[in-house]
């Protein structure tokens, strides 16, 4: 039976792990491949590298980071932010990691997720997607709506909508951040999660809101999430992976077990 | 690379996605390893990788066009040991149903078919996420791997119709259990990545190393 993943994310600023409320201010945390080597070793399914500010300076993803980090760790890494294009997502995978993440280049031009899943294949493709809940209108008959630029900018595109389009152009994945509970630790945006779910036949990680073990046992039974993300639980020494893993296994959740 | 055997890994680069996470693996083991297209440096290693992540399709067409099922045929004529990864091991076998259909190498009798579940059963494909490996035969390569291990698996077309005097692994998912390990000689393969699987790929890759 495939286990329910446990994944860390590690937001990357000038090559420091740092960590924001609702993508305002932000705090550093560490080395990036020292934390990953830590997660690694305390049992964490995945890891996903975000070069947070490389789409704002209009740089490319530290490539040598996702080296380092593939020299080290041999579990699988997706890295976002910053990537411009096919060769961007090359560089990446060439680089060592195992997938790479588009978001906002994808809304602007969507042919990214097919370009990239022909050259590389659907599961090097993760479609991520920042959502806000608003009220339902014929434009966004969900109710949830596909935001860029950490919240700041709303692109009348429909969540549900825009999810089954991106299977379609052959996304692998789905990274799911609801912006309303991103930071919040009050626990995952459970319907919007459940409804993407069920909408896609690939997998889709919940995340924004995780603050308790309680609540990644919610996303991935009742929000039939396939993956939790976490970041903030873990990153100030509140929770281990183990624990976490553990603990969710305890409430009949498949996770991997660690031997 | 002269006429001896070197103790050196070859992993067959055919141009079938990332190789690197594959080398980097059996670095961290401490084996020696080249990412090689050279038919002649797969000729001189002492074992032999061939990996694969992409579609059947293109792999079998890059793999033939740059002549390496040749040099990979002759490396498993010549009893060098073979580890085969994911699509590698899929093309090991007779036909691979994905692209519309891809004659492979037929190593193995055997073809490779995609996932079916009823829409109702809502199981996501591809399988991808970490499972259990049921190990059959006590294979030296899966030596003192404990018995709950996982493997990190991603794929969408599974080994159906395999003898089972080569299965050496199986796994289940959404109710369908498929062969996930295959050994025969001094060929074994692999759908899961032993080299993203953490640990137990690293104890399985260093079991390969010793083998």
């Amino acid at each position: 039976m495939l286990s329910k993943r446990l994944i860390v994310c590690l937001d990357v600023r000038d090559k420091k792990v740092t960590k924001g409320i609702k993508f305002k201010g932000n705090v550093d945390i560490g080395d990036p491949v020292e934390l990953a080597r830590q997660y690694y070793e305390d049992g964490v399914d995945e890891l996903v590298f975000y070069d947070i500010t490389a789409s704002a300076e209009a740089r490319p993803i530290d490539i040598e980071m996702v080296e380092d980090v593939a020299k080290n760790i041999f579990i699988p890494f997706s890295v976002g932010g910053g990537i411009r294009g096919v060769e961007d997502m090359r560089r990446a995978l060439l680089a060592g990691a195992e997938k790479v993440s588009v978001n906002s280049l994808a809304v602007k031009n969507p042919e990214i997720i097919s370009e990239g899943a022909r050259a590389f294949g659907k599961q090097c493709v993760v479609l991520g997607m920042d959502v806000k809940k608003v009220a339902v209108s014929t434009s966004i008959p969900s109710g949830y709506e596909i935001v860029i630029q950490g919240g700041r900018k709303p692109m009348g595109l429909d969540a549900l909508e825009w999810a089954r389009r991106a299977e379609e152009l052959g996304a692998g994945e789905i990274c799911l951040n609801s912006i309303d509970a991103d930071g919040t630790k009050e626990g995952y945006e459970l319907t919007l999660t459940r409804l993407i779910s069920e909408a896609v036949s690939i997998p889709v990680i919940a995340s924004g809101g995780g603050g308790t073990c309680e609540h990644i046992v919610d996303v991935l039974s009742e929000g039939r999430a396939d993956a939790a993300l976490i970041a903030s639980m873990v990153h100030y020494g509140d929770y281990t992976c183990s624990g976490i893993k553990e603990y969710v296994s305890s409430k009949g959740v498949k996770m991997r077990p660690l031997v | 690379m002269g006429g001896g055997v070197d103790r050196v890994i070859a992993i067959i680069d055919y141009e079938a996605g990332n190789l690197r996470s594959v080398e980097y693996a059996f670095k961290f083991v401490g084996a020696e390893c080249v990412v090689t297209q050279d038919p002649q440096v797969i000729a001189a290693a002492e074992k032999v990788v061939f990996p694969g992540v992409g579609a059947a399709g293109s792999c079998m067409a890059n793999l033939c066009r740059l002549g390496l099922d040749k040099a990979l045929l002759e490396a498993l004529a010549s009893k060098k040991k073979v580890l085969a990864i994911c699509v590698g091991m899929q093309l090991l076998f007779e036909e691979s149903r994905e692209d519309g259909g891809v004659e492979c190498l037929g190593v193995f009798s055997g073809r490779v078919e995609h996932f079916e579940f009823p829409a109702a059963a809502r199981v996501k494909i591809p399988h991808m996420g970490w499972n259990a490996v049921a190990f059959t035969g006590g294979h030296p390569v899966f030596k003192d791997i404990p018995a709950a291990s996982e493997f990190y698996f991603v794929h969408s077309y599974y080994v159906e119709d395999n003898a089972p005097e080569i299965l050496a692994g199986s796994t289940e998912y959404g109710g369908k259990v498929f062969t996930s390990a295959v050994a025969r000689d001094n060929l074994v393969a692999t759908q899961f990545h032993p080299e993203k699987s953490g640990k137990v790929g690293l104890k399985l890759l260093s079991n390969f190393l010793e083998w």
